[in-house]
């Protein structure tokens, strides 16, 4: 326990000295929320956005790219680097366990994606005014299985991409198609066709419902929240599989 | 006292090759046991299994009377471990690297103390990336030594080490030692070996070729001792003569008189007894290499 406490301050730490990792996780949501608030304000109109005003849909999604930026682009470089340079050796050799390292990068990705999503309504709210979450139970909820499965996504991609190079290639690829047809960019119902389809199969669209609906008042998200939760079982299945130490 | 560590027919391979063919050794409590040879002969995979780090094909291995394979758990709070091609995060600092592997254990050194003895004091807040390779060794040992582990293994610490910087750690692990750690050292020289080891292993192809004290080593494998003066003299013939002498070969003013155990004193005497007083007259001991030569047919270095 004290271990786990101790890798986890160590690994709060780490992950603010990483400025790429920083970058993705606090500034760019913010831009978005300025460049995307700027351009369509926040007056509803039935026909996007969910019927809701602009700058309502995208606090809520952007939390949902804050966790996004960690599990796809900062966990997995940060676990294939681990692996790559013999640091996984290093704390297995040290008795540090493997629960004590998963345990605390969870709760660093959890930490951080709380920190940012406040980052992002404090800003909202003080430049846009915008309301705060109708249902804040179920938000903490719909956050709590969202970051569960976004990390486990990440712990996937550590596990199974073979160098750092690699995760840092795929992660910012998936990142960025995420962004813009998942549901954080251009709003989910004027993308056509094909684009639809493909923002449909990114977790981050179903995290994005899972997150808007409390926050909206819309009540709870289910079809939506067994998706996410189906991607949080399969991928930690699958990383239970593939994770190496070296 | 029975042995901290015992190894029974280790075997270890990686495909079709052959890391550890069939090694035994004992370590006995508080020794510094040293498995030597060239790279590649298997001694880094030998205590990678002792560390519950690889699992041998076959073999019985015991550490503190546990079993590396089944109770690596127990086993490595136990002991220290300073491994080669490992490494920590660029940006976590010195002290915080040391504060995280004490708290595995409550029997942990305080890391203070650490830093001050292996000389990293100054580069306390330094983050990992930044130190030189010397000072990363340096700090790796202190993380092996950090939960006050029974027994310690150090594979290959004084590699980028300076000369001197090697001297400081060879006087720490002795200091070590004598606080009652048993310490096993993996490396390939030669030196290091002979002035630190209490008992050594020469390591070779995945066997062990001979072990025993550094001085046992070179007293039977290469007991030849070479005593080398100049004098223009022509007739040395005598010397021959000398009890402990072997042979006697003569190059130019310079004279290479080849014998066993104390011929130093034999010679000398002989020599002024015969008048003849070299100014340089020098002695040249058998050194590991050699025993390492005569063994293996092949330096450490091949």
């Amino acid at each position: 326990m004290r271990t786990l406490l101790k890798l986890t301050w160590v690994e709060i730490k780490l992950f603010v000295r990483e400025p790429i990792t920083m970058v993705f996780t606090f500034a760019l949501p913010i831009i978005f929320l300025f460049v995307m608030g700027g351009v369509f304000g926040n007056t509803p109109d039935p026909s996007v956005y969910r019927g809701v005003g602009a700058i309502d849909y995208y606090v809520p999604a952007y939390f949902g790219l804050v966790i996004c930026a960690i599990g796809v682009v900062a966990l997995p470089v940060h676990l294939t680097g681990y692996r790559e340079r013999g640091v996984l050796r290093r704390l297995r050799a040290s008795s540090i366990s493997i629960w004590a390292l998963l345990g605390s990068q969870l709760l660093v990705s959890f930490i951080i994606a709380v920190l940012g999503s406040i980052l992002v309504t404090v800003l909202a709210i003080a430049v846009y005014g915008v309301d705060l979450a109708q249902s804040p139970g179920l938000l903490a909820l719909a956050f709590v299985i969202a970051t569960l499965s976004f990390s486990a996504v990440g712990f996937l991609l550590g596990a199974v991409l073979p160098s750092t190079r690699a995760a840092q290639g795929i992660g910012l690829i998936l990142f960025f198609v995420m962004l813009i047809l998942g549901g954080a960019g251009p709003p989910p119902e004027v993308l056509t066709g094909a684009m639809q389809i493909i923002g449909d199969i990114t977790p981050l669209r179903w995290v994005i419902l899972v997150l808007q609906d409390p926050w909206l008042g819309f009540g709870w998200a289910g079809q939506a929240s067994l998706i996410v939760v189906g991607i949080l079982l399969a991928a930690t299945a699958l990383s239970a599989r593939f994770f190496r130490w070296e | 006292m029975p042995p901290i560590i015992t190894v029974q027919n280790l075997r270890k391979t990686y495909g079709p090759t052959v890391a550890v063919d069939d090694i035994s050794f004992e370590v006995a409590e508080g020794e510094i046991f040293g498995l030597l040879g060239p790279n590649g002969a298997g001694k880094t995979t030998t205590v990678e299994c002792l560390q519950a780090l690889r699992q041998p094909d076959s073999g019985e291995i015991r550490v503190l009377g546990l079993d590396p394979r089944r109770q690596a758990r127990e086993l490595r709070k136990l002991i220290g471990s300073q491994l080669q091609e490992s490494a920590l995060p660029d940006r976590i600092r010195v002290w915080e690297a040391l504060d995280l592997f004490a708290s595995v254990t409550p029997r942990a050194l305080d890391w203070r103390m650490l830093l001050e003895q292996w000389g990293l004091a100054a580069k306390r807040r330094s983050s990992f990336s930044s130190l030189s390779g010397g000072q990363r060794q340096r700090l790796f040992i202190a993380l092996a030594l950090v939960n006050n582990p029974k027994v310690v293994f150090l594979d290959e610490m004084t590699t980028g080490l300076d000369p001197a910087a090697r001297r400081v750690a060879w006087d720490l692990i002795r200091a070590i030692r004598d606080n009652g750690t048993t310490v096993v050292l993996v490396t390939h020289f030669m030196d290091e070996a002979e002035k630190l080891c209490d008992r050594v292993a020469v390591v070779d192809k995945g066997k062990i070729i001979a072990a025993d004290a550094p001085q046992g080593l070179i007293v039977q494998h290469a007991g030849e001792v070479r005593v080398i003066f100049t004098t223009d003299v022509a007739d040395i013939a005598w010397l021959e003569a000398v009890p402990r002498v072997d042979r006697v070969e003569r190059k130019g003013l310079m004279v290479e008189v080849r014998g066993s155990g104390p011929v130093i004193a034999y010679v000398a005497a002989a020599l002024v007894g015969h008048g003849i007083i070299p100014g340089d007259l020098r002695v040249e001991q058998p050194t590991l290499e050699d025993v390492f030569l005569k063994l293996t047919g092949h330096s450490a270095g091949d």
